[in-house]
């Protein structure tokens, strides 16, 4: 009795920590941002409750154009993610040899050590005008005049990738690692080309850390702010500026709340749709043990 | 591991026990420049039982924060005259400052006069005032010399050279250029629109000149320092910033004439340490304070002769700027009413997503 106690008390204190960020710091201001977008302004300080915020925002094309466009490059970063991630990944769980394996998951996490802000202006100095890929090519006579490689969507999609592969790369590396390497020999020994095996046994294997990492790419870059606006040219916008306009420049906090349901209920819907279509769950994939 | 935990608690204690003996502290909620470090050092200085923290922020997310916790979480904000009235009345962030705890004779009486028409709601003064600017035009003279007016910024010569801001100050300007008055339109919104459709269009048609839209004072700052913009809409301040490092880089006041911004000094509805408060006014309108504050910040302070008391490069670059007539020009910007900033925010929603 006396155990089954104290049991029940370890789990009840390990999981209090847990249960209080969930509530404290995810569930209540969700509500609470659910609660705002219902809220529609009639005068200074005068509220009543209604849809009117979603129907504005279904009737000014320029918002459902931004969420399009951000969800569209969301899915583009999340697939060059994918091709540059996974040869990564491949090569570290299987071909490269175990010792050297640790030091190159290492080199692979040092870019997180520098935060995002920083990354994003790296970029900015190598990338303008007057910065060094631009010097570098007047210099080796490559081109006449500086040119401008900053500021337009490839930056952008470029910038993204650059952030967001190292979370492919993880969950794939953590699947594929505990692939037997004799699965593939016996792919080779029945006659199977280098592409049949690919295709046939280890990507059906990996496909649990592809779908994950997929999710995880696209939500971070969906939900990504620093980039896409310091990166990004003059025509670009993403939908998480949106939200912040809302919320800061026009003091319209019924809007940005409205428009972040929106935000969370469209990528909810993308991964729901990105699962069906993969045949995966999340329990065979983001929560696998 | 033991060992270390003791030691962070104790040097926890430590630092609760030192910050509850420093009886005060002061919160600033002001612009980047305002509070440079030198100044609070000598504030803290003469009062030692007062602690200033400063956060850096612009007019927008003042008004945000504040409004986040009604008032609370700073003692002394800074946001421009035009900010008070619909602030105050659709948030109730400020509360009304009393005028007898600082030293008014020392500020110039115009923009005393000016403060006091756009900042008090029924009956009671709001705010104080502290430095000024303009908003015009920032031009690199040797490689666009007949840059004078805000449409000019559309010229075809200069195409993809040049940048600016993309907010209700190129708006204002537009508008002026285009020999329309916006301020005019204030109190009636379908007069407003019209406006604003029409500068819809130009400012889409024009986005093929445009570079980049700058966001922040430093990105404006490399683009002009670099020579990839050859000029943009910009807060005078940044112009004379940048005249010490470049003296062909000057502030054009537009033949409509400048855009005139004032800072004040407001109180947030519950702050906490209004005695500091007003210490911190007095203080900084003092000679020696004010040349320090000018020279980080490079906007005018609102003492009287606040532009003598200039750092000479910053002085010179102003009296270059700015000759009689265009002091006589100035339009100062009135308190923007409620509701008209959604307007003006779909209307710059479409010219940012637009493609040219």
């Amino acid at each position: 009795m006396l155990r089954t106690d104290t049991g029940r008390l370890s789990l009840i204190l390990l999981f209090t920590p847990f249960a209080l960020w969930i509530l404290l710091l995810i569930v209540l201001p969700q509500i609470g941002i659910g609660y705002l977008s219902l809220q529609v302004k009639l005068a200074p300080r005068v509220y009543e409750f209604g849809l009117a915020n979603y129907f504005e925002f279904l009737n000014e094309p320029i918002y459902w154009n931004t969420l399009l466009r951000t969800a569209w490059i969301s899915v583009l970063v999340t697939v060059l993610a994918l091709l540059v991630g996974f040869p990564v990944a491949y090569y570290i769980a299987k071909i490269a040899r175990k010792r050297s394996r640790a030091a190159l998951f290492l080199l692979c996490l040092i870019p997180l050590w520098v935060s995002d802000l920083v990354r994003a202006f790296g970029w900015i100095l190598l990338l303008r005008e007057t910065g060094v890929f631009s010097s570098l090519l007047q210099g080796a006579g490559l081109i006449g005049e500086p040119v401008e490689l900053l500021y337009n969507d490839v930056t952008v999609v470029m910038g993204l990738v650059y952030t967001v592969v190292l979370f492919m790369i993880v969950p794939l590396v953590s699947t594929m690692d505990g692939m037997d390497n004799a699965l593939i020999e016996a792919g080779y020994n029945l006659g199977g080309s280098r592409f049949t095996v690919l295709r046939r046994i280890v990507i059906p294997y990996a496909m649990p850390g592809i779908v994950a990492g997929c999710i995880i790419v696209f939500m971070l870059c969906a939900g990504s702010y620093l980039t896409p606006v310091l990166l990004g040219g003059k025509n670009s916008m993403w939908f998480t500026e949106q939200i912040y306009q809302q919320f800061i420049t026009r003091y319209n906090w019924e809007a940005g709340a409205t428009f972040g349901c929106v935000l969370l209920a469209f990528t909810s819907l993308a991964v729901w749709l990105g699962l069906k279509l993969t045949g995966q769950n999340l329990a065979s994939t983001v929560a696998k043990d | 591991m033991n060992k270390f935990l003791n030691a962070i608690c104790a040097g926890a204690v430590a630092a609760l026990c030192a910050s509850s003996a420093n009886a005060e502290t002061l919160r600033l909620l002001t612009w980047g420049g305002y509070a440079p470090d030198e100044v609070i050092a000598l504030f803290e200085k003469k009062y030692p039982d007062i602690d200033v923290e400063v956060t850096f922020s612009n007019n927008e997310e003042m008004v945000a924060k504040l409004r986040a916790t009604g008032g609370a979480g700073f003692d002394l904000a800074q946001p421009s005259v035009s900010r008070i009235k619909a602030a105050q009345s659709e948030y109730g962030i400020y509360k009304p400052i009393d005028i007898s705890k600082i030293d008014a004779s020392v500020i110039e009486p115009v923009l005393m006069d000016s403060v006091k028409k756009y900042a008090t709601i029924d009956g009671e003064l709001y705010s104080f005032p502290h430095q000024w600017g303009t908003q015009g035009l920032i031009v690199d003279v040797s490689k666009a010399p007949d840059l004078k007016g805000w449409t000019d910024l559309c010229d075809p010569k200069y195409s993809g050279r040049v940048s600016m801001r993309l907010k209700r100050g190129v708006l204002l300007g537009m508008a002026f250029d285009m020999g329309m008055n916006p301020f005019d339109a204030y109190d009636d919104p379908a007069a407003y629109q019209a406006i604003l459709d029409k500068l819809e269009a130009k400012l889409i048609d024009c986005k093929k000149n445009v570079k980049a839209y700058w966001t922040g004072g430093d990105m404006l700052s490399n683009l002009m320092l670099s020579g990839e913009v050859v000029a943009s809409d910009a807060w005078d301040s940044t112009a004379f910033k940048l005249y010490s490092q470049n003296p062909n880089i000057r502030f054009v006041p537009t033949r409509t004439g400048a855009l005139a911004w004032i800072d004040t000094f407001t109180l947030p509805a519950k702050g906490k340490a209004d005695d500091a408060a007003y210490k911190w006014i007095n203080f900084v309108n003092q000679p020696e304070i004010v040349t320090m504050i000018s020279k980080s910040s490079g906007a005018i302070s609102a003492v009287k002769g606040g532009k003598e008391l200039m750092p000479d490069a910053a002085r010179e670059a102003v009296n270059l700027a700015f000759d009689d007539a265009a002091i006589a020009n100035l339009k100062v910007m009135p308190s923007v009413p409620a509701g008209l900033e959604d307007m003006e925010g779909k209307v710059l929603d479409r010219i940012k997503a637009a493609s040219d």
